[in-house]
């Protein structure tokens, strides 16, 4: 089934490359390029065959991992995207870590404190959170804590008196993991400086979205008889809420965390930029001014596949509970 | 005479319910600050051009002398680099961003509905189709699949709200799929089978009312998400084209002068978040009270 849909995605993603009103083969001959010079291109690029022709190239070409040309960097899109993904991939990762730390315990404490205070400022920062237009945060952070407070970099990925360096560890592409591994605490305190602003911009979203889905879960489960019966035999509510209430609740809340994994995926495409953070949103965000087509087409069917695996690993985690399997 | 008892008495306990439900929805503060902002925003909606200070300032208005004033009694949120009033501007943006909202969740909701009406109460080989091209649609992240489409068709806030319709319809799909499935297992449905009312009566008149209330609370609950992502797709430069006073592109103009007027980005974005904010309580609230699960809570 699933390789229904990705076919699908491949025909669709396929089908906008090739009724783009602007001519690709032109973009890719140059601006002063004679009608010859566009005709070797064309013929180059593939695109004077048949659309079936085409259509059967580009899938052949996508299982072999070649996504073409960026007309703008002139590189292969797969080779384009292995240098960007990995400062996306890391940004999310920690954002989501951010999410998880905060998101659960306030959502504990927001159904052990049903309609209370606490209750209702937790539900009015978790709708908040997922209310705020993360290019305008990441711009309020900006001024606060760069501008008002000098306390933050403005952006990019580390400072450029440490990239000036040029001992800036590339095992993994995952900078505090490689400078870490490295003992490079310089390296590791600088990039982690420089990750705050972004990584809190696009963790916003995902704790609202924790929060709220915790709450319910453990709301649904503290009216459970089993939590009355633990009640009854006098363990503690600490005990009750933190590890028998909370395991229960974990299903959804895990299910709701793969998903907002794609979601702060999505935020990073509006936020990089801002905070000048060299990943694909950056990437994609210069591939839209410069309208270079093959290289959005590839950070779509990149994002693509990762929705899909999230959205597996989403149904994955649901029919590991005992209580769904049939 | 007969039949209008009969209307009366079916219509007697609807109005009871639905005075519950305004009851409950007031009931909660939250809930009810929501409703009274999202109203006033209507309001606002409407009557733009004749409350803003300086409606002249909206589109045009090049005035270089008093370009990125701070906020003042004249400029209650100060002005951009062109001189305009930006408190101007953003009451008139409130009537495009909810336009725009509005009549991208209207269509994505009917055509989405009217998919999932069909696929989950006809079945088969239709449902099965339809239900694949769905899944198609939602394997694309919906901001990048706007992106994409608008990207294709060329940056305007038409074409943005064309491609939100396009990326958000699949959810509506899948939501009354699952309802009609439901729904259509019904005695009240198998009786009007039996009696041999035809499909489509049974689809429109029969199981679509019947399904219709979690589609609304969808509705009233994306309608925040989707002001957001015009909002961001103008952000980048793909929806609402200059001079035009939309929120997300003023944002975008704000950023090469923020350092300096942060007003200048401020503004826009508490309109941005106080509107999504309002549209997300009340969704909020409406599905607590909508929904049997929580509604005794």
């Amino acid at each position: 089934m699933s390789l229904i849909v990705l076919m699908g995605v491949v025909f669709i993603t396929f089908v906008i490359t090739r009724v783009v009103p602007s001519d690709p083969a032109a973009k890719w001959a140059g601006a002063r390029a004679t009608p010859q010079q566009v005709a070797a291109a064309r013929i180059e690029l593939g695109l004077d065959k048949p659309y079936p022709e085409q259509f059967a190239n580009y899938v052949t070409n996508l299982v072999q991992g070649n996504l073409g040309y960026s007309l703008r960097t002139r590189n292969p899109v797969m080779n384009d995207l292995k240098v960007f993904i990995p400062a996306t991939v890391e940004l999310v990762l920690m954002a989501t870590l951010l999410a998880l730390v905060i998101g659960i315990p306030l959502g504990i404490y927001s159904a052990k404190h049903k309609n209370r205070i606490f209750d209702h400022v937790s539900r009015f920062f978790s709708i908040g959170a997922v209310s705020l237009p993360g290019f305008w945060i990441a711009l309020a952070l900006q001024l606060v804590f760069y501008s008002y407070l000098d306390f933050l970099p403005l952006g990019g990925r580390v400072s450029i008196e440490t990239s000036l360096m040029g001992n800036i560890p590339n095992i993994t592409g995952f900078l505090l993991f490689d400078s870490l591994i490295t003992g490079n605490l310089v390296i590791f305190q600088d990039a982690f400086r420089h990750m705050i602003l972004p990584m809190i911009t696009i963790a916003l979203y995902p704790i609202g979205l924790v929060a709220r889905m915790t709450r319910s879960a453990m709301l649904e489960i503290l009216g459970e008889d089993y939590i009355t019966a633990e009640r009854s035999y006098g363990l503690s509510e600490r005990l009750i809420l933190w590890v028998y209430a909370l395991k229960n609740s974990l299903g959804p809340t895990s299910t709701v965390v793969t998903l907002s994994i794609g979601y702060t995926l999505m935020s990073t495409f509006l936020v990089e930029s801002i905070f000048n953070w060299p990943g694909i949103g950056k990437y994609v965000s210069n591939s839209i001014i410069a309208l270079d087509y093959p290289a959005i087409m590839g950070v779509t069917i990149f994002s693509a596949l990762c929705y899909m695996a999230l959205n597996l690993i989403a149904d994955l985690i649901i029919s590991l509970d005992p209580r769904v399997r049939l | 005479m007969f039949k209008n008892m009969i209307s009366m008495n079916t219509l007697a306990p609807k109005i009871k319910e639905a005075k519950l439900s305004f009851y409950l929805l007031n009931k909660n503060i939250l809930t009810r600050a929501a409703l009274i902002t999202v109203l006033l925003l209507i309001l606002v909606a409407i009557f733009a051009l004749y409350i803003a200070p300086f409606p002249e300032h909206i589109f045009l208005g090049n005035d270089p002398a008093n370009s990125l004033n701070p906020p003042s009694w004249k400029n209650l949120c100060g002005t951009d680099e062109l001189g305009r009033d930006i408190f101007s501007r953003i009451l008139y943006g409130t009537s495009i961003s909810l336009r725009a909202a509005v009549t991208a969740v209207f269509f994505a909701v009917t055509i989405g509905s009217f998919l999932g009406a069909v696929a989950g109460s006809v079945g088969g080989w239709l449902d099965e189709l339809i239900m694949r091209v769905t899944d198609i649609f939602l394997s694309f992240p919906p901001l990048l699949l706007s992106i994409s489409i608008v990207a294709l068709m060329g940056p305007s806030l038409n074409n943005a709200t064309l491609a939100i319709v396009v990326s958000w319809w699949p959810w509506y799909t899948r939501l009354m799929r699952g309802q009609a499935i439901s729904v259509k297992e019904k005695q009240f449905v198998k009786a009007a089978e039996a009696i041999g009312t035809s499909r489509m009566k049974i689809i429109f008149k029969h199981i679509v009312p019947n399904c219709i209330s979690p589609i609304i609370i969808q509705a009233s609950m994306d309608m925040g998400a989707v002001i957001l992502s015009l909002a961001g797709l103008s952000f980048l430069g793909l929806g609402a084209q200059p001079p035009t006073p939309e929120w997300g592109l003023m944002v975008s103009t704000s950023k090469n002068y923020f350092m300096n007027a942060p007003w200048y980005s401020l503004f826009p974005g508490i309109a941005i978040f106080i509107t999504v904010l309002s549209f997300n309580l009340l969704g909020d609230g409406m599905r607590e009270i909508l929904d049997p699960k929580t509604r005794k809570n």
